[in-house]
């Protein structure tokens, strides 16, 4: 093979050529997700700003802000959304409890107990989530086991079902694998010679583990808080199967103004609400991200 | 490494004591519905005698027949065409630079971000508005049902695969590739002789999270299916909303079972294949170099 000079025109043409590979090899993809995804978002927009018939029909036109004075105005809206916010609030917080502790214990296994303890975390955390949430709704019962457990003592029949902490505990089991797995990629990955290091100047377990391990874990401890809360904010199926109507949350409150209220153009712009904490979650998230890591 | 700093005595006592506590809380709920599904006994929660009862009436169940008949048509058709248009957009992202790069990269993260929620009202409203404009063009009208389920579940899975593939794309360094280049292999022999099986491992974890995803969803294609076609979980999910029965519990555990092999074929898998590919490509990158030398 002969080698021809370098030229910048042959080095641009290169450049050009290469673009215009790696342009073909993405559009499918891009096709797809402008038709599939793009446009459909644009449309929930479009409809967030469109005028409900007496009929429940959206009339697209007669643009109006009213969709989303009445997320600030609606005390039904507001005190809905308040819920949905503070039992995400609330999970995350039990979530990362338990899991931190738990990440922790796996992290400091040998690595072949590690590996066992970590199959039976993904094992649940691939299982189908309306099953496992549906079990919960089993146990919670009037006549479920933890009711029947209650009266063979003699005490009342417990019934937790269709209230917040029935929601909160299917919010918990649901979305604990999202916090245990991060939380073990980050203390696994950490430099643990830090942690000898430490207790070589003589500072005691919980010093190290305050001023180095913890400091150390916090990529793992953000991921984790951002995969738990963004879902249980958005959630439909847990409060759905779990919840009564005292406890309907934002999930929940978006599908039944599409499929029962059919008020499509207020249903749009809660979405719209939705999504737009979620973008503020995960900008916080990869900001906090970069500045740690 | 990470044994040496373990936390000892009654420190570790109590982390173990939490670990339990979590798995137990992971598995209790599981192991209860798959007992109580052998159960003979009409009321969910009261154990008379073991029984295959409610398996043999799950399959004698239409309703229930045709839903997995459904699910698994779609399930097939969006794991396929997701895997194929995910690991393309991952390799144009990862290994090209071209016009639009930088938008479309923050595209394909979006449809993981989004709540479920939005994808679902959003691709309702698409649906409807196309169905509207196909009906006024050509005097067709199209209704929801298999199809739009499909076309759905692959809106969401692309971008979780193309995450996966990335993952994978970025561990490698592409030393190999570039050795494969230095060796005038050209880049589509180059792409199938070391980078397809180096990548092998992310495209096949890709793919099983894209099946699991449709096997899972309730809430997009409860939004986008049709009177004539329901999946699965969606079937269940009205079932469970009316109550709790014997049937339902076979039927999760069936389900249950089944991504539980699902994972158990992914571990296997990945394993097997990171060994298989990184010999291949090794043995390819060493094929070509004594073939130039």
């Amino acid at each position: 093979m002969t080698t021809a000079p370098v030229t910048p025109e042959l080095e641009r043409a290169a450049i050009r050529a290469e673009s215009r590979r790696g342009f073909l090899v993405s559009l499918p993809a891009a096709v797809y997700l402008v038709v599939f995804f793009v446009i459909p978002l644009i449309l929930v927009l479009v409809y967030s700003f469109a005028t409900r018939s007496s009929t429940g029909l959206t009339v697209l036109e007669g643009w109006n802000l009213e969709s989303y004075q009445r997320l600030f105005t609606d005390d039904a809206v507001v005190q809905i959304f308040i819920r949905s916010f503070s039992l995400a609030l609330v999970t995350t917080v039990i979530c990362l409890l338990f899991a931190y502790p738990f990440a922790f214990y796996i992290a400091t296994r040998t690595p072949r107990v590690r590996n066992v303890l970590l199959i039976f975390v993904m094992i649940p955390f691939w299982s189908n989530f309306l099953v496992r949430t549906y079990a919960w709704r089993v146990i919670l019962g009037s006549d479920g086991p933890i009711s029947q457990l209650s009266q063979s003592m003699g005490g009342e029949p417990i019934r937790l079902l269709f209230t917040n902490t029935a929601v909160l505990i299917g919010l918990v089991y649901g979305f604990m694998p999202f916090m245990v797995l991060p939380l073990y990629a980050a203390l696994e990955r950490m430099d643990w010679s830090l942690v000898e290091a430490a207790r070589d100047l003589y500072a005691d377990g919980w010093t190290a583990f305050r001023k180095v391990t913890l400091p150390l874990s916090m990529p793992g401890v953000v991921a984790g808080s951002i995969l738990v809360f963004i879902p249980a904010l958005g959630a439909y199926v847990t409060p759905a199967l779990l919840g009564g109507a005292k406890t309907v949350l934002m999930g929940d409150y978006i599908v039944s103004q599409f499929l029962a209220a059919r008020n499509w153009p207020f249903g749009s712009a809660l979405s719209f609400a939705v999504m737009f904490v979620m973008l503020l979650a995960t900008v916080f998230y990869f900001r906090a991200g970069a500045k740690t890591l | 490494m990470n044994e040496g700093t373990a936390p000892k005595g009654l420190v570790d006592r109590l982390l173990a004591l939490n670990a339990w506590v979590v798995y137990i809380f992971f598995y209790a709920p599981i192991v209860l519905l798959i007992f109580f599904s052998f159960n003979a006994n009409e009321n969910v929660a009261i154990w008379t005698e073991p029984s295959f009862r409610w398996y043999g009436e799950m399959f004698q169940n239409h309703n229930v027949t045709s839903a997995l008949r459904v699910s698994l048509i779609v399930a097939f058709f969006s794991t396929i065409v997701s895997t194929v248009l995910g690991t393309m957009l991952a390799i144009a992202l990862e290994r090209f630079r071209f016009r639009g790069r930088g938008a479309l990269d923050g595209l394909a993260y979006l449809p993981i971000i989004i709540p479920d929620v939005t994808m679902a009202v959003m691709l309702l409203i698409f649906f409807f508005q196309a169905f509207g404009i196909v009906d006024d063009l050509f005097g067709i009208s199209l209704s929801n049902g298999l199809p739009t389920i499909t076309l759905a579940h692959i809106a969401f899975s692309i971008s979780f695969v193309a995450v996966v593939v990335r993952a994978r794309l970025t561990q490698l360094d592409g030393s190999l590739e570039e050795a494969a280049a230095d060796l005038y292999a050209g880049r589509w022999q180059t792409f199938r002789r070391v980078t397809l099986p180096l990548i092998a491992p992310g495209v096949a974890g890709g793919a099983l999270l894209a099946l699991t995803l449709s096997l899972d969803d309730v809430v997009v294609t409860q939004f986008v299916s049709g009177s004539g076609a329901t999946t699965l979980p969606v079937y269940v999910f009205g079932l469970v909303r009316r109550g709790v029965t014997p049937l339902i519990n076979a039927v999760s555990t069936v389900m249950l079972v089944a991504s539980m092999v699902l994972v158990g074929i992914s571990l296997g898998f990945q394993r097997g294949a990171e060994a298989r590919g990184q010999k291949l490509a090794d043995a390819e990158a060493l094929r070509l170099e004594m073939a130039t030398d």
